[in-house]
């Protein structure tokens, strides 16, 4: 199952990135992830929460721009070559990744997917022996 | 040369339509004294009697009108017939926000109809023609006009409205339109759209365009002519005055000939409201000579430009004027170009944004910068820095396109452009000249 990540939009100049966490920070929201895509006039932060549907609601009330964008995680083992080993299955089945990141949990490290079709990907992935995250898992890990 | 809707008074002598209008406006100044006390009440402000207005020369002692009077006059203040003796109505909300609400008579609607078959025989149109009208229908008088001026000129209409772009070129291809009227910005969109879908320029059927109703460049002009393999014409009005067909460009294009036996042109200077002599820039000034239901006298239109009487090769007598830039009270002089924002808003709805920008202007080693600041909005974003730029970059291009000069396009979060007392400020000129 793919999970919904909130991709906002930020102008890249002081302080933008801090009334974003403001809003979060105010109504509970806990950030397990985030990535940061940067250019010179703007950015694109991109987090998953412990909340999806609450923390979208209230960045959009305070006037963000929000949209929720699938995207895939994967359990991958905290040694060497686990990530190549990762990657071998995505190549295997033909998987465009357009970018990734990633997050050490309380039991185990994540790797987040963005890819351009994401249910097919999923299916071409699935039995291929991945622990793949659930939305409500996301929360706890 | 030409090909004329009315030959008798498109080519009619300058004398005799000094002579036509003369006769028109001292009929008409009786009927909008009589009919529109409120007209009466500003001559009397003014300390202007009926009886101090001999001959049209005696124009420039008559007060203006403004937006400001449309406002206040709202809706039928400025009604010179009974409501019952209206056939029609139109409605335009106008670049400022303030809704204006212009009345007809079956004549006026003649009229209209006469000066919009005017346009579009000058610009080659004949009965022959399929004439699809991609203006909106409605309200707004750009549809209704070109409407009825092709009826006029008898040319099979296709009254196809806005929207639904691919119903568009499906009747444009089927029913081989030869002649397009829609706002430039659609026939650009149109040209692309038709390009995608494989259409070259030879095998569009369509040979005229009759484009107006917004700003517009020559590039942008050069570019609609290439893709859909047409010449492109310029037509002007306002809803005030009638609609388009106000003024209209002959197959010359050195300007627009302004229907001058029913409209009435001087150009002002929009400080003092002295009238200026001919070739002069200043703000335009439209009379209406012989609309019955809504007669506006010196209706200040807040465009821009200039008038020639140079003789036209096309053969018509009647007075030309330059395509207006944008409006008088917000003109930028950047690198030596006249840029209007009204122009940047045309670009950001053609792409599809809404009109939340704002214009930063400064002078940077001698040499002015122009940085628009644009709001992103919910349906323009994506989670994809690539799409997002790209976007930017269409946005600077098209700015390129329609003012001849680069600008600095950057997006900004929601909500952030400076607003004063809820009104957006649109313009920062930080130059210290």
């Amino acid at each position: 199952m793919s999970i919904k990540q909130i991709s906002i939009f930020l102008e890249n100049k002081p302080g933008m990135l801090k009334r974003m966490t403001d809003v979060l920070a105010s109504h509970d929201i806990n950030i397990r992830a985030l990535s940061l895509a940067d250019t010179k006039d703007f950015g694109i932060v991109r987090m998953l929460v412990n909340d999806v549907y609450v923390a979208t609601n209230i960045l959009k009330e305070e006037n963000f721009i929000a949209s929720l964008t699938p995207v895939l995680a994967y359990e991958i083992s905290d040694k060497a070559g686990d990530l190549n080993r990762l990657l071998d299955k995505f190549a295997a089945v033909n998987v465009n990744i357009e970018y990734m990141y990633a997050f050490a949990g309380k039991k185990g490290a994540y790797m987040i997917f963005r890819v351009a079709d994401t249910k097919k990907a999923e299916a071409a992935l699935n039995g291929q022996g991945l622990k793949s995250l659930t939305q409500d898992e996301i929360a706890d890990v | 040369m030409g090909n004329y809707f009315q030959e008798e008074f498109e080519c009619m002598s300058p004398e005799k339509i000094k002579e036509l209008q003369n006769e028109k406006f001292l009929r008409q100044i009786k009927h909008v004294y009589e009919n529109v006390p409120y007209y009466r009440k500003k001559m009397v402000d003014k300390g202007v009697n009926l009886s101090d207005i001999k001959s049209l020369d005696d124009i420039k002692k008559l007060p203006f009108l403004s937006k400001a009077d449309l406002k206040s006059a709202y809706p039928q203040g400025l009604l010179a017939v009974p409501l019952k003796d209206c056939v029609r109505i139109h409605s335009t909300s106008g670049t400022t926000g303030k809704r204006v609400v212009s009345f007809y008579t079956q004549a006026d609607i003649d009229m209209w109809n006469d000066c919009c078959a005017r346009a579009l025989a000058a610009a080659g149109g004949t009965k022959d023609d399929v004439c699809h009208i991609a203006y909106g229908y409605g309200l707004f008088t750009g549809g209704a006009g070109l409407d009825g001026g092709s009826h006029k000129l008898g040319c099979l209409t296709v009254p196809a409205s806005s929207g639904n772009t691919e119903r568009q070129i499906m009747f444009i291809m089927d029913l081989q339109a030869t002649i397009l009227c829609c706002t430039p910005s659609y026939a650009a969109y149109l040209g692309e759209a038709m390009k995608e879908m494989g259409y070259a320029p030879e095998d569009i059927p369509l040979k005229i365009g009759i484009f107006g109703a917004e700003a517009w460049s020559e590039e942008m002009r050069r570019d609609i002519e290439k893709t859909l393999g047409i010449k492109a014409y310029d037509i002007y009005g306002l809803t005030e005055i009638s609609g388009p067909g106000v003024a209209f460009e002959c197959s010359e294009q050195k300007g627009m000939h302004i229907n001058e036996d029913h409209f009435y042109a001087e150009i002002i200077n929009p400080d003092t409201g002295e009238v200026l002599p001919e070739g002069e820039y200043g703000e335009l000034v439209f009379s209406s000579l012989d609309k019955q239901a809504f007669p506006l006298l010196r209706y200040r239109t807040r465009d821009i430009c200039r008038l020639t009487r140079e003789k036209c090769s096309c053969g018509r007598t009647h007075i030309r004027m330059e395509k207006p830039k944008g409006r008088s009270d917000d003109m930028l002089i950047i690198r030596g170009v006249n840029v209007f924002p009204s122009q940047i808003e045309t670009v950001l709805l053609n792409n599809g944004y809404a009109a939340n920008y704002q214009i930063i202007v400064d002078r940077v080693n001698n040499t002015d910068t122009l940085d628009v600041k644009v709001e992103m909005t919910p349906d323009m974003f994506t989670d994809n820095v690539g799409e997002i730029d790209e976007r930017r970059k269409t946005l600077s291009d098209g700015i390129k396109t329609m003012l001849g000069i680069k600008a600095k396009v950057s997006l900004v979060a929601p909500k952030t452009i400076a607003r004063s007392e809820g009104k957006a400020v649109r313009v920062i000129d930080k130059r210290k000249i």
